[in-house]
Formats: C-alpha cells, structure tokens, sequence
C-alpha cells in the first residue's frame, strides 16, 4: 500500500515520500529548489502543495477502499492559508464520508507546526465500485 | 496593452519560475485577450500510469497559474498577486499524450481582490478537460497613496 504513490509518475517527479501508520497516511513533500514559484519571496509554488494535498487525498481513499483502478477526482477546493516557506511539506487527509460512489474528503498541509496549516483541500472523489 | 508587456513580460511570468520551467510551461500568446499556456505532454507528469493521462496535481497547478497570468493581463502590468482559493471540476479524462492547454479570464479585478475563470484543454477551449474559479488577493502600489507618504 505505501507503494501506491510510487506508481505514480508525477508523485515520485515531486519525489512525495508516504508514511502509512495503521490506517492513516502521512504525506511528505521533501524541499526542492524546482518547486519555487515565486523567487522573490521565495516560496513554493501553490500547485506544488496543491498536488501534494490532492495526491494525500487520493492515497487516503485508496487505503479505504483498495481497487485495482485508482480514485478519480471529481472537483477539489483548496484555499491557501499561509505561504509556502522553502522547507519540507506534511500532508494528512481524512474522509468526511464515503457513499457507494463519491467519497468526501478533506485534507490539510502544514511545515513546522500542524496547528499552523499552509494549505487545505475538500475534495469529492469517484469510487470505482461495482 | 504595450508590446514589451505581451512579448516579454508575460513568457517570463508564464515559465519563468523553477516550478513551472521544471513542468515545461510554454506561453502560448494571447488569443481574445486572454492568456495562454501551452504544456508539453511528459511521462514524468503522468498520474494514472494505467492510462498515461497528466495527473490532476499538474492540472490544478496549470489552472492556479493561467489564473494569476489573466490577473497581470488585467492589469496590464506585474504586481504581487497570492492565490487565495481554487475550485477545479474535473470534467472528463484528459487525452493520453497530448499536450495540454489552459486558458483563463479575469472577470473582475477591485483594488483588493480579482476574480477568475480559467479553463483546460487540449485543442478545443470549449471541450474542458477541467474548469477552475479562483480568487486571487492583489496587493497594487497605488502611486498616489506612494506620493502621500514620502
């Protein structure tokens, strides 16, 4: 199961390192300089900690409900809280409620100090069930 | 809107960070007045390797960043913008290797905050692979205020 984000392509180019305790996944996006959007500040670029908390999302539904075909998403919401300092990057996920079909999720990604998030995510992601 | 702005300002805003040099974004020209962004399909950047499909992760950041490129054409200038949230409906299964386009408009820009619709595509702008509304906060130097402090 923690293998699963190394089968994805742009998970490992973001080079995303998973940590899966029991049933929850742990998400790290390590620093690197080719994810610096803007290097004035410099700060990450938001679509890196978007992928980061999308792919956390994603993971998290597939633990729960393991398929053969990986969750689709259907829309995602992120709002960024913070900006993203040149420093590795966490990411947890939690499902709100998962139905036969879509499954809600929420998902948040912090750097120092989880009480202080960067960014969050909810998200609806379709269930590959029968 | 002056040529340099168009010509050279706007590539350099489109594909001038690490980031998004690293994800290969090319500009693409205005077309309407909008701002274009044109991304090489890559193995590197595919998210379901069953299908070859560019991952959602890359079309949310291609999305978040036509967005702040229709903000700077707003305002026909560069000043700092941050992202303040981004909505993306996925509407279908991009097509396998093909390059994939964004497109975005900023339907209202105030003093504090623009407003933006922005779209993915690989040929036709009205066939969206994804959709996105954002809002972007906008920190514009107002050179009167600037005069009244010095």
């Amino acid at each position: 199961m923690s293998d699963l984000l190394d089968r994805i392509p742009y998970a490992r180019f973001l080079n995303l390192q998973t940590l899966v305790s029991g049933d929850e996944i742990t998400v790290i996006l390590p620093f690197a300089d080719r994810l610096i959007g803007n290097p004035m500040l410099p700060a990450l670029h938001g679509g890196s900690t978007a992928a980061l908390l999308e792919m956390t999302a994603m993971a998290q539904v597939a633990l729960a409900f393991p398929s053969p075909r990986l969750p689709r998403p259907i829309n995602v919401t992120v709002a960024y809280l913070r900006t993203g300092r040149p420093v590795d990057v966490y990411a947890r996920a939690a499902i709100s409620r998962a139905g036969r079909r879509v499954a809600h999720v929420q998902a948040e990604a912090w750097q120092e100090a989880r009480s202080q998030p960067i960014a969050s995510l909810t998200a609806h992601f379709l269930l590959d069930n029968p | 809107m002056h040529d340099s702005f168009v010509d050279t300002i706007l590539p350099q805003l489109a594909a001038g960070s690490a980031h998004t040099g690293a994800l290969g974004f090319v500009f693409d020209g205005l077309h309407d007045g909008e701002p274009r962004i044109r991304v090489p399909w890559r193995e590197d950047l595919v998210g379901d390797p069953d299908t070859g499909v560019l991952a959602g992760g890359l079309v949310t950041t291609l999305l978040d960043h036509i967005g702040g490129l229709a903000v700077w054409t707003a305002m026909d200038e560069f000043q700092p913008v941050a992202t303040l949230d981004l909505r993306v409906d996925y509407m279908r299964a991009a097509h396998p290797r093909m390059d994939l386009m964004a497109q975005a408009k900023c339907f209202r820009l105030t003093p504090t905050i623009a407003f933006v619709r922005a779209w993915a595509f690989e040929v036709d702008s009205s066939d969206p692979v994804a959709a996105a509304q954002s809002a972007y906060v906008v920190n514009r130097i107002r050179p009167a205020r600037e005069e009244a402090q010095s």
